[in-house]
């Protein structure tokens, strides 16, 4: 039996990561390194206003300043901050003026991935914002969005178009200063998607943004903001990919959302990053702040993340529930292979009365990899019966990998009822065996296993993603019991 | 205000100037603590708790012993005069108010500067300062630079005492703010049972602060019964670490009652070294007024098929504070390893809070682990119940507190101590049927 | 004995109990029963005091006193009882020392002496017999564990110990067994005398087989819309809610 699990699990570990390919296109980039140049070059190639550069100095100048955290449960070699590129841009000929121009090298690599820019095409819905290194691409669905009010474009556009929007909200989640990675994504961050939900607008539908790394050497630096207002709802889903390289990746990001009274924003991400390969060489670091706040009663912000890419993740989508009777969710699969590293977890911040949080994480640990699972809920003194329920469980699969719980709670109202509860265990083989015996394979069955084990949170994934989703958990994982 | 720096230095200087078994091993650390400094808020692992800001110019550190052995029998627990009895005076070891009634045989008591000089010095050698494993910060080694006032119990082989063994520390805050800096060290033979309760008595009224480290070894087939009763009041600052180490397949059962204090600070370590061991831990924080009880405890299975349970439950009332951090390590090799950790938390009091921490570090596959926490209020449905019942709100408010407390209580094995605390949590509840 | 004056109740300002009109006199059972969601466990925890429901308007007396003014205790004590449809269950309180703090209470509250031990068990054990409960149930925590039956006979066995002037038995039947029904109803049957009452709340009609009421309310919408004697139970189990439904909702129209 041992020995079987054993040969299963190898050959799953050793599954190749089907997006790994490279698309040759020409690029235009920064010289290697970081100096105040370096962020005047960026502002500058995107002609940037003045106080949009403002802003990214101030934050530089921050990060200088500033020490890499060293807290999270993860180890890596330190990183060179000058040996990298922080701005790539595929050249096109031309600047497209419809998505019919673009570079059909770039349309293809989206298809490969599963992601069409042809709105005759799409059957569903869906409208997809393409980021690819540095820049975005392309955005579909735009002027049916706008006819509703929906504003939904890249970052650079934002900055151009809808100025006020942008230095109203900007940061005002995620202060540049709030740690290195968002001091450091403030100076220099190349793109992203906005969107923004006027009052009492339902978005007609999913709104996406595909990230990928294409060039060596760079760093992706994205910044994202969703604004809802009043009663506004809309479904954000965010998907990643890079090609396999033997170097690590820098990857650090920051979403910020805002949600007003009674606004829903729910925010979906299955993050399929390079996660090196089986030595653990090569793959993408991904340090990233997401942070939502519900600004008004009644307003609800839902998390849901399936994370299986990236040799490191550090990541803590976080709900300030500021209005009163908001709802702040975390929905968690994170899977670790061979010798990835995944800190991530969420901090629900309860300042408003009658607010609640939910927060449901599964960390599925394989190979030689390690897996914590990081949490803060925190309850005011005067966010009266706020109420929290968490529940963090960790699946083993082998002898060589590891789970973690850190939990942190803390409460300074006697009004206030929080419960946390967590388990760890490994694939049975009483489980395998019952399998086994009516007819299901074992690689089938720990499937089925690890799918069950993680059904509360793919349960939360829209339709578009949930197919998605459970394929790369199978792919990741399938038999892999040690 | 100024820190206590000068004032440490000065009496270490004193004492280690005497020179002794333990003068090197005491330098060792005073360097170390000098390095170290004495933790603070950054510290992850002092987060909560400001020990530091107690340790001023205003410490009082002196041998002055002015108890009688009549004095001393008043402060003796009710129903505990056959008991085995060590007194420490001030943090230092006083032999001729302490007693052994069990026989000699059975049951060794001796300061720790002779053991470590003696037949016993090989295991002084290796078990002093194993706690500095998992505790390897200023205020522990600030209490090892200060060893020589500690004592040495040794159970011999094969016996079960008759009695059980109770250290009182005593306290005398009537000179101003009294530093007191036990160490006990304490070696459990194949096969031995022991009972070990510890509690404190500050005399004089005012503030104290007691940095205490208490290391025991278990050996194969020993049962330790170990329990730590803190009432001593409002005044009373303590930081102290209990490290049980299991070096054989055994039974080690903790239970620590947290009434009363200032800052109260309890490290409580089982670290299980042997294939098979059980280890429970239980822990009572009832607190009022502005105390802070900080509750860290570590489970480290560190060999396979151990067990594991651990309940610690706070009530918090008026602005006081509960902290509770468990770790459960397990362990490369630790396969079959079955660890429970449960926190319960009931904030009673408008400005009370409580912040835990349960933490779980698993490096092994084949391991059945859950941890548990709940802060809440009282359940309004149990409330309502009793009500409904005719039984007055007041009283049903303490009926369901008492009932939350006491399965802890009940936990502690000696008959006496238990029915001595079993009285100190009903008094405080207010609960009589 | 028990004068209910069109009482208004609401949850989370969700109106649910729109005008109930009930006289309860000594001696007598009554039985309401009614489709689910119709009000009936409502009005049982307005009448015990819960806190979640708020009296909107009407009046309701209880031995010549406002019901409505008292604490939930203080409704125990004056002989109110009621028989909760889920018992709640309380780790570390033991069934004895619980029943022996109220029954010792309400005696306080009468001005009589408490019952001492000897007494107590005395009384304990005589009520046992009544509901054919086990000396070990009451030895344990209360409720904690106990199956759907347990928990059921031990509110039975709580109301024989504090002998109530009124007994309202929430759904007392559901869940459980025939021999269960029987044992229940038994203990209820014995401790009828004709000083007490007995509102007896419940979905179908299986349970008045047992406790035969002298009369019949059925709650539909927060209102009670017929009364009659055991009868109306009877048709009520041949034709179903609906069709009282269908003629009140016509009336409504």
């Amino acid at each position: 039996m041992h020995e079987e699990n054993d040969d299963i699990l190898e050959q799953i570990t050793s599954s190749e990561y089907k997006y790994g390919f490279v698309t040759d296109i020409e690029a235009d980039e920064a010289p290697k390194g970081l100096s105040e140049d370096t962020v005047r070059f960026i502002s500058a190639k995107k002609n940037e206003p003045a106080w949009m550069l403002d802003y990214r100095l101030k934050a530089y100048r921050h990060w200088l300043t500033m020490e890499e955290p060293k807290w999270p449960n993860v180890e890596y070699p330190p990183i060179n901050y000058q040996d990298i590129i922080y701005y790539s841009a595929p050249k096109q000929k031309i600047a497209p003026d419809s998505l019919d121009d673009i570079d059909p090298e770039l349309r293809k690599t989206f298809e490969k991935l599963g992601i069409s820019l042809n709105e005759q095409k799409r059957l569903t819905g869906v409208a997809v914002d393409a980021v690819i290194d540095s820049v975005s691409v392309a955005t579909t669905f735009k002027e049916e969005l706008s006819k509703v009010g929906v504003i939904f474009c890249s970052m650079s556009e934002a900055i151009q178009e809808h100025p006020d929007l942008i230095k109203k909200y900007l940061g005002s989640v995620v202060p540049a200063t709030d740690n290195y990675f968002t001091a450091l994504n403030s100076a220099v961050f190349s793109d992203g998607s906005f969107c923004f939900i006027p009052k009492g607008v339902r978005c007609p539908m999913e709104l996406s943004t595909y990230f990928r790394i294409n060039a060596a050497n760079t760093g992706q630096f994205e910044r994202t903001l969703i604004v809802a207002e009043d009663e506004a709802y809309v479904s954000y889903l965010e998907g990643c990919t890079a090609p396999m390289r033997d170097e690590n990746q820098l990857h650090a990001a920051v979403v910020e959302i805002v949600a007003m009274e009674k606004a829903e924003v729910k925010y979906s991400t299955v993050q399929n990053w390079y996660p090196g390969d089986k030595e653990g060489k090569g793959g993408i670091y991904n340090f990233v702040t997401k942070r939502g706040i519900c600004a008004g009663a009644h307003a609800k912000i839902s998390w849901t993340q399936v994370e299986t890419g990236s040799s490191i993740t550090w990541k803590y989508p976080s709900v300030i529930l500021k209005g009163d009777y908001s709802i702040g969710e975390f929905y968690s699969v994170a899977v670790t292979n061979n010798f990835q590293q995944a800190d991530t977890g969420t901090k629900m911040v309860h300042l408003g009365k009658n607010t609640k949080s939910r927060i449901v994480s599964k960390g599925i640990s394989a190979g030689k990899s390690q897996n914590s699972y990081r949490g803060l809920v925190s309850v005011a003194k005067n966010a009266g019966n706020a109420r929290n329920f968490s529940q963090c469980d960790s699946l083993l699969l082998g002898d060589k990998c590891g789970a973690h719980t850190f939990p942190y709670i803390e409460v300074k109202n006697n009004t206030a009822v929080v419960e946390h509860e967590a388990t760890t265990s490994k694939i049975g083989e009483d489980q395998i065996f019952y399998c086994n015996q009516r007819g299901i394979d074992t690689e089938t069955a720990v499937a089925l296993i690890v799918n069950g084990f993680a059904k509360e949170v793919m349960n939360q994934l829209p339709m578009e993603f949930a197919v998605e989703a459970q394929k790369l958990l199978a792919i990741s994982l399938e038999g892999s019991v040690g | 205000m100024m820190d206590a720096t000068n004032i440490l230095k000065e009496a270490f200087d004193k004492q280690n100037g005497a020179g002794g078994n333990l003068a090197e091993y005491q330098q060792e650390n005073w360097n170390m603590f000098s390095g170290l400094g004495l933790p603070a808020i950054k510290h992850e692992e002092w987060k909560y708790t400001r020990i530091r800001n107690v340790f001023t110019d205003k410490l009082v550190i002196n041998n002055d012993n002015n108890l009688s052995k009549d004095a001393l029998e008043k402060l003796i627990l009710k129903g505990t005069e056959n008991a085995n009895r060590i007194v420490f005076i001030n943090g230092r070891f006083d032999a001729t108010l302490s007693n052994t009634t069990d026989s000699a045989e059975a049951l060794c008591i001796k300061p720790l500067e002779a053991a470590a000089g003696d037949e016993d010095a090989n295991f002084v050698n290796i078990n002093l300062g194993h706690s500095q494993r998992y505790h390897g910060d200023g205020i522990n080694a600030l209490n090892a630079a200060f060893a020589n006032g500690g004592v040495y119990i040794r159970v011999n082989k094969g016996v079960s005492l008759d009695n059980p063994i109770i250290i009182y520390h005593i306290s005398d805050s009537s000179q101003g703010l009294r530093f007191s800096q036990p160490r006990i060290l304490v070696n459990i033979q194949e096969a031995a049972q022991v009972e070990l309760i510890e509690t404190y008595i500050n005399l004089g009224g005012g503030e104290t602060l007691t940095n205490e480290v208490v290391e025991i070894s278990a050996e194969k087939d020993a049962v330790l019964h170990y329990v730590k009763l803190q009432h001593e009041g409002e005044k009373t600052n303590y930081a102290g670490t209990t490290h049980i180490r299991q070096t054989g397949k055994c039974l080690t059962h903790a239970v620590t009652v947290t009434l009363s204090g200032a800052i109260v600070r309890n490290n409580l370590n089982m670290v299980m070294e042997a294939e098979h061991g059980e280890s429970h831990m239980y822990g009572l924080y009832l607190l009022k007024g502005n105390t802070l009880a900080d509750n860290h405890t570590i489970v480290d299975n560190a060999m396979p098929h151990c067990f594991s349970n651990e309940l610690y439950k706070g009530i918090m009332d008026d602005a006081s504070t509960g902290v509770f951090n468990g770790k459960i390590f397990v362990r490369k090799d630790a396969q079959k390893t079955n660890a429970y950790q449960s926190n319960k938390n009931i904030l009673v009091g408008e400005n009370a809070s409580a912040n835990t921490k349960p933490q779980l570090e698993i490096l092994a596959d084949d391991v059945k682990c859950s941890h548990g926490c709940t802060i809440g209020k009282l359940d309004e449905d149990a409330l309502f119940y009793l009500r409904a019942r005719g039984i007055s709100a007041e009283n049903a408010r303490s009926m369901l507190l008492h009932a939350f407390a006491i399965d802890i209580i009940e936990q502690i094995k000696n008959e006496e101590i238990k029915a001595y605390a079993e009285q100190l949590v009903a008094e405080r509840l207010s609960f009589n049927i | 004995m028990l004068k209910i004056n069109n009482l208004q109740a609401s949850i989370e300002e969700k109106e649910i109990l729109k005008g109930i009109n009930l006289d309860i006199k000594p001696g007598e059972i009554h039985a309401i029963m009614g489709p689910n969601g119709s009000g009936k466990s409502t009005l049982a925890s307005v009448l015990a005091g819960r806190a979640d429901y708020e009296v909107t308007g009407g009046t309701v007396e209880f031995m010549g006193k406002d019901l409505l003014e008292l604490s939930p205790e203080d409704r125990a004590k004056e002989g109110l009882f009621l028989a909760f449809q889920y018992p709640v269950e309380i780790p570390g309180v033991s069934t004895t020392n619980f029943i022996k703090s109220a029954v010792n209470e309400k005696r306080k509250y009468l001005g009589l002496e408490p019952l001492d031990a000897a007494q107590f068990l005395r009384n304990m054990k005589e009520k046992m017999k009544l509901v054919e409960i086990d000396q070990s149930l009451l030895s344990r925590s209360l409720n904690e564990g106990f199956s759907g039956g347990e928990k059921k006979r031990n509110e039975i066995f709580q109301m024989a110990m504090l002998e109530p002037k009124l007994a309202i038995l929430d759904e007392t039947d559901s869940g459980l067994d025939i021999d269960a029904l029987r044992i229940v109803a038994n203990g209820v049957n014995q401790l009828r005398t004709k000083d007490n009452a007995f509102l007896v709340v419940t979905h179908y009609q299986r349970l008045l087989d047992y406790i035969v009421p002298d009369f019949v309310h059925v709650l539909y919408k927060g209102r009670i819309v017929r009364s009659g004697t055991k009868e109306l139970a009877k048709e009520l189990e041949v034709k179903g809610y609906d069709f009282i439904k269908a003629e009140v909702d016509q009336e409504l129209a």
